[in-house]
């Protein structure tokens, strides 16, 4: 516990954020937080790129993210989902960036940006149904929960190896560039993510190239068990677009308005042939990695209280009320229907049948199945039929 | 006819593929301006233009990586791995992400491309520039592994590979990529993936052989006519799928197999070939299925002749086997 006691004490030293970076240093005014909602929830107007209607609809795309995670981890803890993995504390961060970008741009996810799917057209149900890995999943049960694909709305498949996504990202807007089409992807990844790879390489592809891509860093402090700390010796994520020959900035990843703003102009750059964004949206996991994990064996209350304080919901709030938008009896109503949506949408998910139909299992692992494929499904069937426990769970 | 050799008809194929279809593009380490390092993509930068013929950073996962992205937005992306040995750094994109997409996504997205790599020894370059590792990728759902012989088709193929709609593993034998001649047809040349071709006919024994060893396997069925030997010969040409039906009606015929590649023996596609005969032609074998191979060693430089299933080995295990 050193480690982090030593931490926060460097960040009360420095007024810096917790789960921030502690260094207040070089790059930190090289790379200055940029925030646009200030504490009383008053914003310069000239700062705010999205409308009223626009904030209020964000705002409750927010809550819905919200309910939906709470939700689904009750049904994991029910046993009703085997597993899931959420944003709950970094919804300003998903919601601000996918809506910061255009309509054709393509999304390529981590596996925390759920309400990115959403946001593009994902219906709820069918959401959840890829939780339940049911008849209804579009996955075709092949992926285990929070693994989705949305095509219709440009949101790629998700997969778990760590910063895959970034080096893809890139190739798809390279080929939109060398298509002519005004296409910039959008990739998300978390700062555990900078040490990998693909998170080189595809910064440094797409700094070479000018490919117009945006990286969307989802700092949250953690990586499972693993402080940003001891990710990177770098004292922000931001910096490190020097290296790359990029443009890099640092948000505050609780403020929509900062984070919409950012990505608004990393679009502007990028469709103007300015080349990539490494923007760093500075937020924090408050609750464990997943479903999984249990953070209490690695980190103190203190520093989740503190983060919990500064919860995105609850900031874009005071400035919908400094607006006149939003009152605390339109929050609860909006509560309330989210609530009632999350409800409806695990109710049709789970009208589906449990398991989708045993074909589906060679489905598309080729465009046409070899003669392996054809025949181990006959063989399938022939052991089911001959003892069903060939299909019971255990 | 035009005469070429492997590496022209790998260019023909590409350059006439690029014209076809404007979605195609190439992708690798050297592959532009040079016109890579064995020259396969020469003069296509200077035809297509640098943002159909890529010059990318030294990074193997990236030139997958983005070749991935560039496929699911609908281009036709042909990746070069400038050696087989390098295509490690790589493997993520490749087994995890291409080789599940539209799996994964249940078939809302899919990435055909063609991994276009070098293999195989026997050109005095040591662990680093001479394995062959097929197998990691006929071992993986959801991609496919063609590894021509000869000029003729490698330009077939590779045009059925570049139009397949899945990711396929295109393997040169770099061995034979000039010394192998041959003539092959100016325009459109189209051989179909998953057909193995009979190329000697015989009656004793089924020899089966792809890429650089198809020509030790035929030279060795060459001495073994001289000895009396009829030797069967298929070139398997494409290993995933696998024209299984070649394969057991030859084995069903002869009563005997014997099966040569020059990667490691254990877990070698020999293996899985060797499994499969037993399975499905086990009343008509006449004798073990044997496999002449690569030693259980990383690939050694000094001692490759040993080390290469050369024409003297298969020779010996085609005797031994029609004698058993």
């Amino acid at each position: 516990m050193r480690r982090v006691r030593d931490i926060e004490e460097a960040r009360k030293r420095k007024g810096s954020l917790p789960g921030g970076s502690p260094g207040g240093g070089r790059w930190e005014r090289e790379f200055p937080l940029l925030t646009v909602i200030a504490d009383d929830g008053s914003a310069d107007p000239a700062e705010v790129t999205v409308s009223d209607e626009q904030a209020v609809d964000l705002y409750r795309w927010m809550l819905l993210s919200r309910e939906m995670d709470e939700r689904m981890v009750q049904l994991q803890r029910q046993g009703r989902i085997a597993f899931y993995i959420g944003a709950i504390g970094e919804e300003a961060t998903v919601l601000g960036t996918v809506a910061g970008m255009e309509e054709q741009d393509w999304l390529f996810p981590s596996y925390r940006e759920h309400a990115g799917a959403l946001f593009r057209g994902m219906p709820l149900a069918t959401f959840v149904c890829d939780l339940l890995g049911n008849a209804g999943d579009r996955m075709l049960g092949h992926q285990m929960p929070c693994h989705e694909a949305w095509a219709a709305g440009r949101f790629v498949s998700i997969s778990a190896p760590i910063a895959t996504q970034v080096p893809q990202a890139v190739g798809a807007a390279w080929a939109a560039r060398i298509r002519g089409d005004d296409m910039v992807s959008l990739t998300w990844f978390g700062e555990g993510a900078t040490s990998a790879n693909d998170f080189h390489t595809g910064a440094n592809f797409a700094g070479v190239h000018k490919v117009p891509v945006i990286m969307a860093c989802r700092n949250n402090g953690w990586a499972i068990s693993v402080p940003r700390e001891l990710q990177t010796a770098s004292e922000t994520i931001a910096q490190k677009a020097v290296a790359y020959g990029i443009h890099g900035e640092r948000v505050d990843g609780n403020d929509l308005l900062a984070v919409h703003a950012a990505t608004r102009r990393a679009r502007e750059r990028a469709a103007a042939g300015q080349g990539p964004t490494l923007l760093e949206c500075v937020t924090y996991r408050v609750e464990g990695h997943s479903t999984s994990d249990d953070p209490r064996a690695y980190r103190g209350a203190e520093e989740v209280e503190a983060w919990r304080a500064r919860d995105p919901i609850l900031r874009l709030a005071r400035y919908l009320g400094w607006k006149k938008l939003v009152g605390p009896s339109e929050t609860d109503a909006f509560r309330a229907d989210a609530r009632e949506r999350v409800r409806r949408a695990v109710e049709e998910a789970e009208a589906f049948a449990p398991k989708p139909a045993l074909e589906t299992l060679f489905d598309g692992v080729y465009a046409e199945p070899l003669w392996q494929q054809r025949e181990q499904l006959e063989e399938l069937r022939a052991a089911v039929a001959a003892d069903p426990r060939t299909a019971s769970p255990r | 006819m035009p005469t070429m050799n492997i590496i022209q008809a790998v260019n023909d194929a590409l350059k006439l593929e690029m014209r076809r279809d404007d979605g195609v593009v190439v992708l690798g380490e050297d592959v532009g301006k040079f016109g890579g390092v064995f020259r396969a993509s020469q003069g296509l930068q200077e035809e297509f233009g640098k943002e159909r013929v890529i010059d990318t950073p030294l990074a193997e996962s990236g030139v997958i990586g983005t070749a991935l992205g560039m496929a699911l937005y609908g281009l036709k992306p042909v990746p070069e791995i400038q050696f087989a040995d390098f295509i490690f750094p790589a493997m993520d994109q490749i087994l995890s992400e291409v080789a599940k997409y539209r799996y994964r996504s249940g078939g809302q997205y899919a990435c055909p491309m063609v991994i276009r790599t070098p293999y195989g020894g026997g050109i005095r370059g040591g662990h680093y520039h001479s394995q062959s590792p097929e197998a990691h990728f006929i071992h993986t759902a959801g991609l496919k592994v063609v590894v021509p012989s000869n000029p003729y088709d490698a330009k077939g193929l590779l045009t059925s590979a570049i139009r397949d709609p899945d990711p396929v593993l295109f393997f040169e034998p770099k061995r034979v990529y000039r010394a192998a001649k041959g003539e092959v047809p100016e325009g459109e040349v189209v051989v179909p993936i998953g057909k193995a071709k009979v190329t000697r006919e015989g009656s004793h024994v089924t020899v089966l052989a792809w890429g650089a060893m198809w020509h030790e396997a035929d030279q060795a069925a060459k001495e073994a006519a001289a000895l009396g030997i009829e030797v069967e010969l298929l070139d398997l040409r494409s290993l995933q799928p696998l024209d299984i039906d070649a394969i057991t009606g030859s084995v069903r015929k002869t009563g005997r197999a014997v099966i040569v590649h020059e990667a490691p023996r254990t877990c070698g596609f020999g293996a899985e070939i060797s499994a499969l005969i037993q399975e499905r032609c086990f009343l008509y074998l006449e004798a073990p299925v044997t496999r002449v191979t690569g030693f259980d060693t990383p690939f050694p430089y000094t001692l490759e002749s040993e080390y290469l299933p050369r024409a003297p080995r298969i020779l010996k295990a085609i005797r031994e086997v029609v004698a058993f």
